[in-house]
């Protein structure tokens, strides 16, 4: 379980995030969504003690993710974020490996080799696990990262925009594989997305924020609604029900 | 920072990795080329006066070709050693010893202490030499840290800006105190006065460059990004701070001892790396007998230019370092754009 308790963040004079309170159950894949600036990457990143808060705590399983050692931490909760622009010349299955890390500092054993041979199998990477990751496109660069953050295989996994650059057919698989690793694999994962749509059809729970405040928290039919909508992101829509779920046209044309 | 050209790594799908091979071809010249550099010079020495227990080759070898031979490998493997570290953690290729600035304040520091201590106090010197080293390095990293470069090439730019400022400096003190020549000696790496007895200090620099080794992880990741790091639970500010102490204090060292060797930190970690790759603990090794192998190959040659005379070292080095660099540099920019 993952507990955010009153955490507040500032830059400056701007308040980021203003005494935020949440808790996420293990299980399920969490979709965090709102306007740019709404303050969803900045609590993922105090979630993942990328960022110190000014106020409030964070705790994963009991364990306050400002006083407990990192090393511990990344063996329990893994966090990606948007940008992996990689400079450094890695191959592959060198940065698939890295996701040990956390487990046995570099020198693999037996057993990390398993999980490494797994994720480059379960992301299908094979057929370039010896290129460079520089070389890569943006889709078989996130399938990358997206292995050795299962390889560091940790009960939660938090995606900050995993479909950033990605194209539709490769943002569909993205989410197909979000969804697996909470249904197959039982892990936690908590996502910032972008597109409400994606939200609705993948995830189980939607927690909506603006203006550093989280103004919604329910199941996608709970939050995909032509009100909660012009109340999260300022825009009249109108909802579709499909059989797959709710479907918000924010794209239309409303002449 | 750039990734140079594209580069096909050799890594092959099975057996033996890319810089196994490498770094067993390299340590075999190496080998043979140290060999060799035990009988170059101008007391003659050769294997067959050994045999025969002649006893002036005998000291010759022990007192000065061997110092020099262990003196050479110490410092061309622990620069180049030192750049690697110094370009993944800085982000940036062209980051070294030599355009951080670091090797100037190693050179002022000794100036300092030579001032302050008299000639006699090897440890003296080192210690303030690398004081100042870290405080040089530390002022770099702040100063790329505060502008954010657009480009590149500015921050090594930056850096030999600032060394060339206290380059300055110190030839000015070196001037005011009546030190010039010995300033010369301590910017110009040089072999030829390694004896028994005063390179001793050079094994320290094979001991830290076994702690970076045992750091080879961390400062990959840490070259992957500050998020990327701490996400693998890489305590990200300790690490960068701590590798680059590390490369400050091996500069320092090496500085102190035989001088500075220009170009080495820069050129051999980008050609190894070229070649191999990133990731640090695999490199390493291979980045360590390179830069071995280079400057023992300069240093042969610097003997056997204009026998009997010797050229400073760091002359040959920097005429065949300065035409690699300019080299690297060009296809940098053909890559990256």
């Amino acid at each position: 379980m993952i507990e955010v308790s009153g955490v507040t963040k500032r830059y400056g004079d701007a308040t980021v995030l203003d005494n935020v309170s949440l808790t996420l159950h293990r299980g399920g894949v969490t979709a965090l969504v709102g306007a740019n600036g709404a303050g969803k990457s900045t609590l993922l990143s105090i979630i993942g003690r990328l960022l110190t808060p000014e106020a409030g705590r964070v705790s994963v399983d009991g364990l306050d993710v400002a006083t407990t050692p990192s090393t511990e931490l990344a063996r329990r909760l893994s966090i990606l974020r948007q940008e992996n622009t990689v400079a450094v010349r890695l191959t592959v299955r060198e940065l698939v490996e890295f996701g040990r890390f956390p487990h046995s500092g570099g020198r693999l054993t037996a057993n990390d080799r398993d999980h490494v041979e797994r994720a480059i199998d379960y992301l299908q990477l094979r057929p370039f696990e010896h290129r460079p990751v520089d070389q890569l496109s943006g889709g078989q660069r996130q399938r990358v990262f997206i292995a050795m953050v299962l390889c560091q295989d940790t009960d939660y996994v938090l995606l900050d925009e995993p479909l950033n650059n990605l194209d539709m057919r490769h943002a569909v698989q993205t989410m197909h594989l979000v969804r697996r690793l909470a249904t197959d694999l039982g892990k936690t994962l908590v996502v910032v997305l972008h597109d409400i749509n994606f939200a609705a059809h993948h995830a189980d729970r939607i927690v909506a924020m603006k203006d550093g405040r989280i103004l919604a928290d329910g199941t996608p039919s709970e939050i995909v609604t032509p009100a909660q909508i012009q109340a999260i992101f300022d825009l009249e829509v109108d909802v579709h029900h499909l059989d797959a779920g709710p479907f918000a046209a924010y794209f239309a044309r409303r002449d | 920072m750039t990734s140079g050209a594209t580069t096909p790594r050799t890594t092959s799908g099975s057996g033996l990795p890319a810089e196994a091979g490498f770094v067993v071809a390299a340590l075999a010249v190496l080998v043979v080329a140290a060999a060799a550099s035990l009988f170059v010079g101008v007391s003659a020495v050769s294997p067959r006066g050994l045999i025969e227990g002649d006893d002036h080759q005998w000291r010759v070898f022990w007192e000065s070709r061997i110092p020099r031979l262990a003196a050479i490998l110490l410092a061309g493997s622990a620069m180049s050693v030192a750049g690697l570290i110094m370009q993944s953690l800085v982000r940036n290729r062209f980051v070294a010893p030599s355009t951080a600035g670091t090797v100037e304040a190693a050179s002022l520091g000794l100036l300092i202490a030579t001032v302050w201590f008299g000639s006699t106090s090897v440890i003296g010197k080192m210690v303030i030499a690398v004081a100042f080293a870290l405080l040089g390095t530390a002022f770099f990293l702040s100063l790329v840290q505060r502008l954010r470069f657009a480009d590149i090439v500015l921050v090594p730019l930056a850096g030999i800006v600032f060394g060339g400022v206290i380059q300055a400096a110190t030839t000015f003190f070196a001037f005011q105190w009546d030190l010039l020549q010995s300033l010369n000696a301590w910017t110009q790496g040089d072999f030829s006065g390694t004896l028994r007895g005063r390179y001793e200090l050079l094994y320290v620099v094979g001991a830290l460059m076994l702690v970076g080794y045992l750091y080879a992880d961390r400062f990959t990741l840490v070259g992957m990004g500050r998020e990327f790091a701490m996400n693998l639970g890489v305590r990200y500010e300790r690490v960068l701070y701590g590798g680059l102490a590390l490369a400050a204090t091996i500069t320092a060292v090496v500085v102190v001892v035989v001088g500075a060797i220009p170009f080495i930190g820069l050129i051999v970690p980008n050609l190894v790396t070229m070649a191999l790759g990133d990731h640090l603990r695999r490199v390493l090794p291979a980045t360590a007998i390179g830069g071995a192998l280079f400057v023992l190959l300069c240093d042969i040659l610097s003997r056997t230019i204009r026998y009997p005379y010797e050229v400073p070292v760091g002359t040959v080095v920097s005429v065949l370092g300065g035409v690699i660099f300019v080299v690297l540099i060009l296809r940098s920019r053909v890559g990256a754009r």
